[in-house]
């Protein structure tokens, strides 16, 4: 069978860990995993390309990297593009609906605006001093009220009366919560509630200042929570587009710009499914050499290290003209 | 504050004391001053701090603290350390030199205290190599801006800038110190070898997130590895020639600035507010790409410039981000921000390109 020809996304982020597969001419998915990251990335990410390798016979064109673990991914797989989230989200959308003006994007650990006019970003924030209103916080209040969180957004659709639940910051908004229950509020309510307060929290914090105008697209993984789109809606009058693969959508536009890349007459350097069956493993310590006290960190494949990073003065650093006699034994 | 020590390390030594420089800023100045501090205050009080109790340790028996007047909560940072220290049983000696207008009887007394080793003839001589040396610390620094984006291997600007610092202190004669200016400036100017139009990013906001490296977690050094020239809108040798010198003869009016900002600021906010404002509004004019905003998390006139920079930014059409900093200030954020911001500029400038090229193509049919 000949292989299909394709380009390979990958979003390590820091709950899930996401693998897409593009169509090498057409751009559509054809193969896309979601995995929980854990806080373990290396066996998370070595897991999902073993699935994907073992699923057909792919011919990679190119390969790109986001999310916070963007640079240990580009180190194991080889990535040709390395790009920030903000960047890969906003191509991926775009790519999705060309003329999207808003970009409400909500991940584990962080949530992002991002505005584009013409097709170019022209405005971005990330949510600044506080975590609250991400995804974690969906999943640890689901877990509190043992409900799976697969189930949370349709509870809180059910609901009549949202209760009005303060949500400026995580520790209060849970004392809250837990004080609505103690009154006797229903489920559905305190969940939806939860939804409104999410919502308002996010535009009042990230949406501060910033013209938010239609076409509006949802996406990160709390897009799968039907009680976030309704109160999005509610919230801001518009019709919110949620994309069908919301959930990947930042590996899907890591791939997109791999295309880019590849497409300029780059050559890949992406080192085959076969990454999965190497043995990967980390070290670190404390580099006493200064008192900046950096936290190095050593990421070793099969004995041999591949990357050395932390340091602010960049004494551990692997250059690619190195030889391997000259790599720094780290311990 | 940057590389304002090499210049006071100067004009201390010729005054006949003997001048203990902390050392650099790390995460155990950081640490310490976080500790000693009132949570809520900024991050340059902390950094003071830990810069002082490094100091100490290393033997320091007075320290020299600006004060100063106006909305900023700079003004009783010292008399805030001086408790602090107090509280910490450091039997130190602090001289606050308030700035001249306000007082000058006082700030005379202070300073002469300064002088009783060696004279006022001392000062004067001290005065000038401080002069001198932080006019070219700031020259080369300014190079390095034009230099880092142009640079063959990642990392050589910043490291010809650290031989040159450390050159230029250990240099004691004005002659010395202007023929080394001279040499090393050429020197990183040749680093430039790199061709092609790199984005052009404006710095404003608060002096010492600016000038700090460590505080503002390397941003030039950051946006110049991402291939960014940029522009320091604060520097040093105006700062203090508008406000320690023409100031304090009350010659310096801000009314350049307040003509900037119409519209946006009517006057003094505090701290560099008024500044960040004009200065953006500046930067659009000079047609940069963008401007990056840094402060202090709980700097109020910092904030009060945040807000008025969106209008700034809405009626100019230029890209504008603030970026807040303290001790939390997590690297992986930071990163990905100034990332994001630099590929926003990118794609704008491309736009722009592609449609300059579609309106020629149009006039030209």
């Amino acid at each position: 069978m000949k292989p299909h020809r394709v380009y390979l996304g990958v979003d390590l982020g820091s709950v899930s860990t996401n693998l897409v597969l593009l169509d090498g001419d057409t751009l559509k998915l054809v193969k896309k995993i979601y995995l929980r990251t854990q806080g373990q990335p290396i066996t998370a990410l070595t897991q999902g390309m073993a699935q994907l390798g073992k699923a057909s016979n792919w011919d990679v064109l190119g390969v790109g990297a986001t999310g916070s673990a963007r640079q240990l991914a580009e180190v194991m797989v080889g990535a040709d593009v390395t790009k920030n989230e903000i960047t890969a989200h906003a191509v991926a959308a775009s790519h999705e609906i060309a003329v999207v003006r808003t970009i409400l994007e909500i991940g584990g650990q962080d949530s992002k605006i991002i505005l584009l006019r013409d097709g170019v970003v022209t405005d971005f924030a990330m949510n600044t001093v506080c975590a609250a209103g991400t995804g974690s916080f969906l999943d640890q209040q689901a877990s509190r009220l043992n409900i799976p969180i697969e189930d949370f957004g349709e509870i809180a659709l059910k609901s009549g009366h949202p209760v009005r639940i303060a949500g400026r910051c995580t520790v209060f908004a849970e004392s809250d919560m837990i004080h609505k229950q103690q009154l006797g509020h229903g489920l559905p309510d305190i969940l939806a509630g939860l939804c409104t307060a999410m919502v308002r929290n996010y535009l009042n914090n990230v949406g501060k200042g910033k013209e938010i105008a239609d076409p509006i697209v949802f996406q990160g993984g709390v897009a799968a929570n039907q009680g976030m789109r309704k109160a999005f809606k509610e919230a801001l009058s518009m019709d919110v587009h949620v994309p069908e693969h919301f959930d990947v959508m930042g590996a899907l536009g890591a791939a997109i710009l791999s295309k880019e890349f590849i497409a300029r007459g780059n050559q890949s350097h992406f080192l085959g499914f076969s990454m999965a069956e190497s043995t990967y493993q980390t070290t670190s310590f404390e580099c006493e050499d200064c008192p900046n006290h950096c936290e190095i960190i050593n990421i070793i494949k099969d004995g041999r290290s591949i990357a050395i990073w932390g340091s602010r003065c960049g004494k551990f650093a692997i250059k690619q003209e190195m030889k391997l006699e000259d790599i720094p034994v780290v311990v | 504050m940057g590389n304002c020590y090499i210049a006071l390390e100067a004009l201390l030594l010729e005054m006949g004391h003997e001048v203990i420089v902390p050392p650099t800023c790390t995460k155990r100045t950081l640490n310490l001053g976080t500790k000693y501090s009132p949570e809520s205050a900024c991050l340059p009080l902390k950094i003071n701090i830990g810069n002082f109790l490094e100091a100490i340790e290393l033997g320091a028996e007075g320290i020299i603290m600006a004060g100063g007047s106006g909305p900023c909560r700079f003004g009783y940072y010292a008399e805030v350390q001086r408790e602090i220290l107090t509280d910490l049983c450091k039997d130190i000696e602090i001289i606050v030199l308030e700035p001249p207008k306000e007082n000058f009887p006082k700030f005379r007394a202070q300073l002469s205290r300064l002088f009783a080793t060696k004279g006022i003839r001392s000062f004067t001589r001290g005065a000038q190599f401080a002069w001198e040396k932080l006019k070219v610390a700031e020259s080369l620094e300014q190079i390095t801006h034009v230099s880092r984006p142009r640079e063959a291997i990642q990392g050589q600007t910043s490291q010809a800038l650290e031989g040159a610092l450390w050159r230029l202190r250990s240099t004691s004669t004005v002659r010395g110190i202007r023929e080394l200016g001279q040499l090393e400036c050429d020197h990183i100017r040749s680093l430039a070898v790199r061709a092609g139009n790199p984005l052009k990013i404006g710095i404003v906001g608060e002096i010492y997130t600016v000038l700090e490296p460590f505080v503002n977690l390397d941003l030039e050094e950051r946006l110049g590895h991402l291939g960014v020239e940029i522009k320091r809108t604060i520097n040093l040798v105006e700062w203090i020639k508008h406000h320690l010198i023409l100031n304090s003869l009350r010659l310096y009016k801000d009314d350049f600035l307040r003509q900037k900002a119409k519209g946006y600021l009517r006057g003094f906010v505090g701290g560099h507010g008024l500044e960040s404002v004009a200065h953006a509004v500046m930067l659009a004019e000079e047609k940069y790409d963008g401007v990056i905003h840094i402060l202090p998390f709980t700097c109020m006139p910092e904030i009060v410039a945040q807000s008025v920079l969106s209008h700034v930014s809405y009626d100019f059409k230029i890209p504008i981000m603030s970026l807040v900093v303290d001790e939390h200030t997590g690297e992986a954020g930071f990163q990905t921000r100034i990332e994001a911001f630099v590929d926003l500029l990118e794609r704008n400038c491309k736009e722009e390109k592609q449609i300059d090229e579609t309106t020629s193509c149009l006039s030209g049919s």
